[in-house]
Formats: C-alpha cells, sequence, structure tokens
C-alpha cells in the first residue's frame, strides 16, 4: 500500500498516469475510510491524496458559473450565503448529507466519483445542469454530469483522469427543491430522493435511489415541459418507470419507492405547476 | 488490529496550540494518532464508520469525525481534542443531564463548544440539525439540547458577548 502526496495537479495527473489507472484519489476521505479497518487496503494499492492541491479547494463565481472546486466542501458551499441565493438546491441537498461533521469533509467531487446511486449532492447539481471537468496528464475535457455514468459505479472518467472542477451555469430558477426521504433525517441514506429544478431551460427531475445511478427522469420532464395534465400521483408511475428501475434492497423496496417517489414529486409540484393537480389544465 | 503498513510519514500538525511532529502509516486514522501516539484519550472511538460523532474534534476550525480523516491530511493544520475545553465551559450542559454513560459526552461536548463559539451558526439551523452528528443512546438528546440553548444564552449574557 501506497500513498502518494501530490503539491499540484499536473504532479497528480501524472501520478495517476504513472500508475496505470490503478490509484486511488482521496479528497475528503469520507467514503474511502468509511470500510476502514474492516477493510484494510491490500498492499498493491496504491491512493492520492489530494488534501495537499490547495488550488482545487476554493470554489469561485465568474459572470456566467458558479465553479466548485475539487475540494470544495458540502459545507463551503452551506456557508456560502450567495449559494443560498442563488443555487438554494445545492445548499438543500448538502444539508442532508450526512451530518455536520461528514459535510465539513465530504467533497461534491468526491460524491460524483463515489458514484453510489444513493449520492444526494448528484441529483442537486445534475438538476442544476452541472459539468464535470475531467483532467488527465493527456488533457482537460468537459462532460454535462447527465452523460457521466454509464452504470452502476460505472462512468466515463477514464482511470488516469481526475475531477478538477464542476461547472454551474448561473440560471434564474423559478422552481426548485430536493427531497430525501430517508430512515431518519440526519445520518441516514437515502431511499427515494429527488431534486426538481425549473427554469427557461425547462423542467430537470433527477432520482437517486432509484436506478443503478442517479438519474434524470426525461419523460416526466418533458411531460411537465408539454404541460401534459398529471391528475393524481398515479399519473406520474408510468412517466418515473420509463427511465427509472428501483430495487428492493435493505433499505426499501422497490414498490416503495416508486410510490413514494410519485406522491412526493405530485406535492411538490401541484403548487407551483398548473398542469399538475386534480383538475390540472386540459390540453 | 491492521497488518503492518507501508513506510511511516513524517508529518507536523498543532494539536490543541501545541506544534507536534508524529511518524504514522500512510492509512493511519486521525482518531488513532491522537489516542495511541499521543496519548490523548479523551477522544472515543464509538462506530469508526462516521455515524455516532463521538470521535468528533475540531480540525481547522470545523467539527470532523477523526476515525474518517487520514492522519496525513493533518499535516500542517490545527486540531482542537476535549482535551483542550475548560471544564467551566460544561456547568450547563451537566446541570441539564447531557450525559449519562459518557461514551458519546466528548464528542457532544467538542459539537457544542463549536456551536458555542459560532453562535450565528443559530440563525440558519437548528440546535438539533447542529447537534445531529453526535448520537446518544442514553439522554433521549433533550438534555443536550436544553443545555447547549442554556450555555448559548449564558455566553450572550456575559459581557462584551457579541447581540
Amino acid at each position: 500500500m501506497k500513498l502518494l502526496t501530490p503539491g499540484t495537479v499536473p504532479e497528480a495527473t501524472a501520478m495517476l498516469r504513472d500508475s496505470g489507472g490503478r490509484a486511488k484519489p482521496i479528497a475528503g476521505a469520507t467514503d474511502v475510510f468509511v470500510h476502514w479497518p474492516v477493510r484494510v487496503p491490500a498492499d498493491d494499492e496504491i491512493f492520492i491524496d489530494l488534501s495537499g492541491l490547495a488550488e482545487l479547494r476554493p470554489h469561485r463565481w465568474t459572470d456566467d458559473e458558479l465553479i466548485l472546486g475539487a475540494l470544495t466542501t458540502y459545507w463551503d458551499v452551506i456557508t456560502d450565503p450567495r449559494a443560498a441565493e442563488e443555487f438554494a438546491i445545492l445548499v438543500q441537498a448538502a444539508r442532508t448529507v450526512g451530518s455536520i461533521q461528514i459535510q465539513t469533509r465530504g467533497t461534491w467531487a468526491g460524491n460524483i466519483a463515489n458514484a453510489s446511486p444513493a449520492a444526494d449532492g448528484v441529483p442537486a447539481l445534475m438538476a442544476r445542469d452541472a459539468v464535470v471537468e475531467l483532467t488527465s496528464a493527456e488533457g482537460v475535457e468537459q462532460v454535462p454530469l447527465d452523460a457521466f455514468y454509464l452504470g452502476y459505479k460505472r462512468f466515463v472518467m477514464k482511470p488516469d483522469q481526475l475531477i478538477t472542477a464542476i461547472r454551474l451555469p448561473r440560471r434564474p430558477h423559478h422552481f426548485e427543491s430536493f427531497i430525501k426521504v430517508g430512515t431518519r433525517r440526519a445520518q441516514a441514506i437515502t431511499k427515494v430522493g429527488v431534486a426538481i429544478a425549473h427554469s427557461d431551460a425547462g423542467w430537470r427531475i433527477v432520482a437517486n435511489s432509484m436506478a443503478p445511478t442517479v438519474r434524470r427522469c426525461r419523460a416526466l420532464e418533458e411531460a411537465l415541459d408539454d404541460q401534459a395534465p398529471l391528475r393524481s400521483p398515479n399519473d406520474f408511475t408510468p412517466l418515473l418507470t420509463r427511465d427509472l428501475a428501483p430495487i428492493d434492497d435493505i433499505r426499501s423496496t422497490a414498490a416503495y419507492r416508486l410510490g413514494v417517489l410519485a406522491r412526493v414529486l405530485y406535492h411538490e409540484l401541484a403548487p407551483v405547476c398548473g398542469s399538475v393537480g386534480p383538475s390540472g389544465a386540459a390540453s | 488490529m491492521s497488518k503492518p503498513q507501508a513506510e511511516k510519514i513524517e508529518i507536523e500538525l498543532t494539536v490543541n496550540g501545541q506544534p507536534v511532529a508524529v511518524s504514522v502509516s500512510p492509512v493511519e486514522r486521525l482518531l488513532d494518532t491522537l489516542r495511541y501516539t499521543m496519548n490523548l484519550t479523551g477522544t472515543k472511538e464509538g462506530c469508526g464508520e462516521g455515524e455516532c460523532g463521538a470521535c468528533t474534534v475540531v480540525l481547522d476550525g470545523l467539527p470532523v469525525n477523526s476515525c474518517l480523516v487520514p492522519t496525513i491530511q493533518a499535516r500542517g493544520r490545527r486540531v482542537e481534542t476535549i482535551e483542550s475545553i475548560d471544564p467551566s465551559r460544561l456547568s450547563e450542559l451537566l446541570d441539564s443531564g447531557a450525559t449519562q454513560c459518557g461514551a458519546c459526552t466528548p464528542g457532544v461536548v467538542m459539537s457544542a463548544c463549536w456551536v458555542l463559539d459560532h453562535p450565528d451558526l443559530c440563525d440558519s439551523h437548528s440546535l438539533r440539525e447542529l447537534m445531529a452528528g453526535n448520537l446518544c443512546r442514553c439522554t433521549g438528546y433533550d438534555g443536550i439540547i436544553d443545555g447547549l440553548a442554556a450555555a448559548l444564552d449564558a455566553s450572550n449574557q456575559r459581557p462584551g458577548a457579541g447581540a
């Protein structure tokens, strides 16, 4: 077991390349260390500690974008009053992650790279059309977050690439909301989660714990954009199952997840969306 | 516990205001460095997976679960542990029955003192949300929340305290 401590991004990407893609970057370590000491790293494992890359920590605002660094934590965003104003959904989602002791360490980029279907940060980022900046020794690539995942714990990021930033367009939103259903409010893994955002770019409905990856519910988004009437939670179900595939596991059942998600969406959307409700606008 | 790790790494950090140099294994947890290298055994291990908060310490001014912090990431940083807390700060918690068996107490105290040091957090967060990372199986939490609320009131009334 080897631990590398780069001081710059080019050093880090060179280490990733030279490890033949075996090295695993560590940011806040809240996912990597959670299995310790039960799962002691194998002798041939290589970790790259990113914490020395100070340039990756701060988030910054440009005229068009909020740019999160690879080491930007949930707490960094929670405590930025500007984020609460313009990206309330990120703050809302961040506050559902673990507890403050986790929020001060866990990073948005780590949430993406850990690729859990239950990730709470990812739906909020995806609902705000986040773009992931991937850097390798070869160069920089920008990948929309909604095209990042290929399947359970699989993504387009190559083993020699490092997430170096997450770009979020600054765009006025008419509505946004993040709902998490878990066993309890703090320190719970999501049974059903959804990020809802509406801007001039259209509706975004992004669910977690409802498929092998965090996923956009595109059929529902289209129905909302077209103002198709949705008169009861049951009207949501066939749209949701076109994109989602929940499972039975230790935390919940597929049927419960789907039922709850349909009801949560109905209750969130009915007050703000004319086509949703018992007498939803006829089309 | 774990099999012998690769070569040790020398790091320097500041613990409770004192600069210290330690030699740590690459995957050593800050919790273990504090307890077994520095003999600061006030910090307790509960779940060991970032859930219970018993091992809470303050790293560069923010509360963290020391069971999830690789010690090497604390290089060059400031760590405060339960040993740094002035016992006079605990009177409201003691009066309200915020502790019983004591397993969670060092972590509870670290979180509570952090809130006391940053009372503006109460503008955006409830005390229950601020303390949600510290599980307690004895008190039912009311004693902890009541004690923290009383301590916040008391510190507000001290001369020179902000609003």
